[in-house]
């Protein structure tokens, strides 16, 4: 060792400069995917009247309310360079939970599936971060055993017995397709906690530290910021929301069965990419990744509503994911070589 | 404790394997039957296939989600060919080639446009997955001839060993002698080290990631028509949730997340260790849920037992007296920072 590695140095705390960055980034990656969402609401309901008809819109936005739920705290544990992969069988076995707890009673149980759910979430985001922070354990490893193996308990314990219709309080239905303003109330507990969380992310100093982490583990390790903790946070953010999420399926569908929020961990992932959060940490916003599980989902309404049959769907899913982290790629490498030149 | 020292967790996966196979054969009669074995290796055949090349890609720091759509496509792909030219030769070559490109694809856009192998085959695991459904559609294939479907339950050479001993042989040896005693298994460990120590010893980097996304897409491709012997039909729902109990078994024997670690006889133990696992629990009337809580939790204990052991080792080390402590010399306490966790 000929050279002392230098002290790592802090990232500016101004947080004017942080803000006035975040702004270019926000110009630059969202607004493609806005556009995009745009395009395809706009081509289609021109080709298809019906499309954008009021029980079209809410159809539309009580899908993509469950995913952007899912992808919120999904965004959290992405920017931190980790992975969720539990989100979906956690969707699952919230929403089993939290029907079990209501069902058979009367109304006014809203807040009460609430709690279930999000409990469960917390659960399994708990014993994530656990494992993840404590043990420093591969993220991808760990979120895939409590993927099959909360999966497995969903299955097992819902087994031949899955909740209907029949057996939810009126009121819980209603609140499934109940609008407020035009929008489904749905959406807006989605947009309410979307809020919250951007601007935790956006200014709190907490939350910045998410992006350090993910910018660069060992450097965010070396200015202080308390790592584990931080990691801890972000996977019960991840499992909350997931638990939450549960709540809203078992709402919107009026029922669960053992295979509940299956295969949503890859769909909820997709949205987060396309909306510009970077699988390997540091950049992204819960905005973003809003607007990519709306865009995803608005496609696949699209195509049924243009008919063109369904199982084009999830090509079409894969092939935009491809296109939107190869744009990234494309960006990313102009600035870089933009910079490089600044320097010189 | 000197034993403990010497201990190699993916030495002991085999055993943990063997041993499975020995107690199940005292713990239910039907275990270690012929039928039964026959069954257990048809079980777990796709996935060992996969887990061989997948397992390459893993040691060189990559991974490819894909696998289970690209065996599905090929799946499908035999059939289309089959049903459009009722041959069926030149279906299991049409399998195979889909497969390979799949692969490619996979392969061209990791190392041309420079992007993560994760994301890059969530991405494609849709893709595949939607081209098969594009591909067959709602149509009823003719069925398979019997002489190619009859593979399956004709046991070699009038013998229980079923047909797909021969592939996995056959290709494990070949997989786990290229990565264990030739230049090619070197240069992908040291990949797996690090990219950039390895581009700077003059090792084509690109070109051996992509070839190990093209073997894998090729044996992801195999795996497809294995598995449509195995069923008699092409469905393009086939193979759900299989790129997920390959890479379980790969992270189970040890390789590593990370790259540069991990032996391909410890993972084709692990394979047949779930799937003996799997066989004697069926037998003793365990679900199918069941099973799968059983499969997470052994992955989960499978990482956090030799990082529980490693925080023990270094606890005790930080209690002994390091030679310089004994020798009266003062050092200052030092910590490293926590290591990259993607």
């Amino acid at each position: 060792m000929t050279t002392v590695a230098p002290v790592a140095t802090p990232p500016p705390a101004r947080p004017a400069s942080v803000l006035a960055g975040r702004a270019t980034l926000l110009r630059r990656r969202e607004l493609p995917v806005g556009i995009a969402l745009l395009v395809v609401l706009v081509g289609t309901s021109i080709s298809n009247h019906r499309f954008l008809s009021s029980q079209g819109r809410t159809d539309l936005m009580l899908a993509a309310a469950i995913t952007g739920m899912v992808a919120i705290g999904e965004t959290f544990v992405l920017l931190m360079r980790k992975v969720d992969l539990s989100v979906g069988s956690t969707l699952g076995l919230a929403a089993y939970a939290a029907g079990t707890a209501i069902k058979d009673g009367g109304d006014g149980q809203l807040l009460k599936a609430f709690v279930v759910g999000i409990a469960v979430g917390l659960c399994v985001g708990l014993f994530n971060g656990l494992l993840i922070a404590l043990l420093d354990l591969p993220a991808l490893v760990v979120t895939l055993g409590t993927l099959y193996v909360v999966a497995g308990i969903q299955a097992k314990i819902v087994g031949g017995e899955r909740i209907t219709a029949d057996h939810l309080p009126a009121d819980f239905i209603s609140f499934g397709v109940d609008r407020f303003l035009g929008v489904p109330k749905l959406m807006w507990i989605v947009i309410a906690i979307g809020i919250v969380a951007s601007l935790y992310l956006r200014h709190a100093h907490s939350g910045r530290d998410l992006y350090a982490v993910g910018s660069n583990p060992p450097a965010a390790a070396l200015v202080g910021i308390p790592v584990r903790t931080r990691t801890i946070v972000a996977y019960l953010v991840s499992g909350g929301c997931a638990g939450a999420a549960g709540v809203l399926f078992v709402a919107r569908l009026g029922g669960v069965d053992a295979n509940a929020g299956g295969g949503y961990e890859l769909a909820v992932i997709a949205a987060c990419v396309v909306g510009g959060v970077n699988i390997f940490g540091g950049s992204g916003t819960v905005v973003g990744a809003l607007l990519g599980a709306m865009l995803l989902r608005t496609i696949g309404f699209s195509l049924s509503a243009l008919s063109i049959p369904e199982f084009w769907q999830q090509a079409v899913n894969g092939a935009l994911l491809l296109v939107a982290i190869s744009a990234d790629r494309v960006v990313t490498i102009r600035r870089d070589r933009a910079e490089r030149t600044r320097h010189r | 404790m000197r034993l403990l020292r010497h201990f190699q967790w993916d030495k002991f996966v085999p055993v943990l394997a063997a041993a499975t196979l020995f107690i199940g054969s005292f713990q239910h009669e039907k275990f270690l039957t012929t039928g039964n074995m026959t069954f257990l290796i048809q079980s777990i055949g796709e996935i060992l296939l996969i887990a061989f090349s997948m397992t390459f890609l893993i040691v060189a720091g990559e991974i490819d989600l894909s696998v289970s759509s690209i065996a599905a496509l090929s799946s499908c792909a035999l059939g289309y060919t089959w049903q459009h030219t009722g041959n069926i030769p030149v279906s299991v070559f049409v399998a195979l080639l889909v497969g390979t490109i799949c692969g490619a694809i996979n392969g061209l856009l990791v190392t041309r446009l420079g992007l993560q192998s994760l994301a890059v085959t969530i991405g494609t695991l849709a893709l595949y997955r939607g081209l098969c459904y594009v591909l067959l559609g709602d149509d009823r294939l003719k069925p398979f001839p019997t002489s190619f479907t009859s593979l399956n339950y004709k046991g070699l050479l009038g013998t229980w060993v079923p047909y797909v001993v021969v592939l996995l042989v056959v290709f494990g040896v070949a997989f786990g002698i290229t990565l264990h005693s030739t230049r090619l298994g070197r240069w992908v460990f040291s990949i797996g080290q690090s990219k950039d120590a390895a581009r700077f010893v003059g090792i084509p980097v690109r070109r051996v990631v992509l070839g190990l996304f093209v073997s894998n897409g090729f044996m992801a491709g195999l795996a497809g028509v294995v598995y449509t012997i195995r069923f008699a039909s092409a469905r393009p729902d086939g193979a759900v949730g299989m790129e997920l109990e390959v890479i379980a078994a790969a992270l189970f024997a040890g390789v590593s997340i990370f790259g540069g670690v991990g032996t391909l006889w410890a993972v084709t133990g692990a394979v047949f260790f779930f799937g003996a696992i799997r066989s004697l629990l069926r037998l003793n009337d365990f679900t199918a849920n069941e099973l799968t809580i059983v499969t997470g939790s052994m992955l989960l204990l499978s990482v956090m037992i030799p990082a529980i052991g490693g925080r023990i080792n270094t606890y005790r080390a930080s209690r002994a007296p390091t030679v310089a402590e004994s020798a009266g010399v003062q050092i200052r306490p030092h910590t490293d920072p926590q290591p990259a966790n993607p």
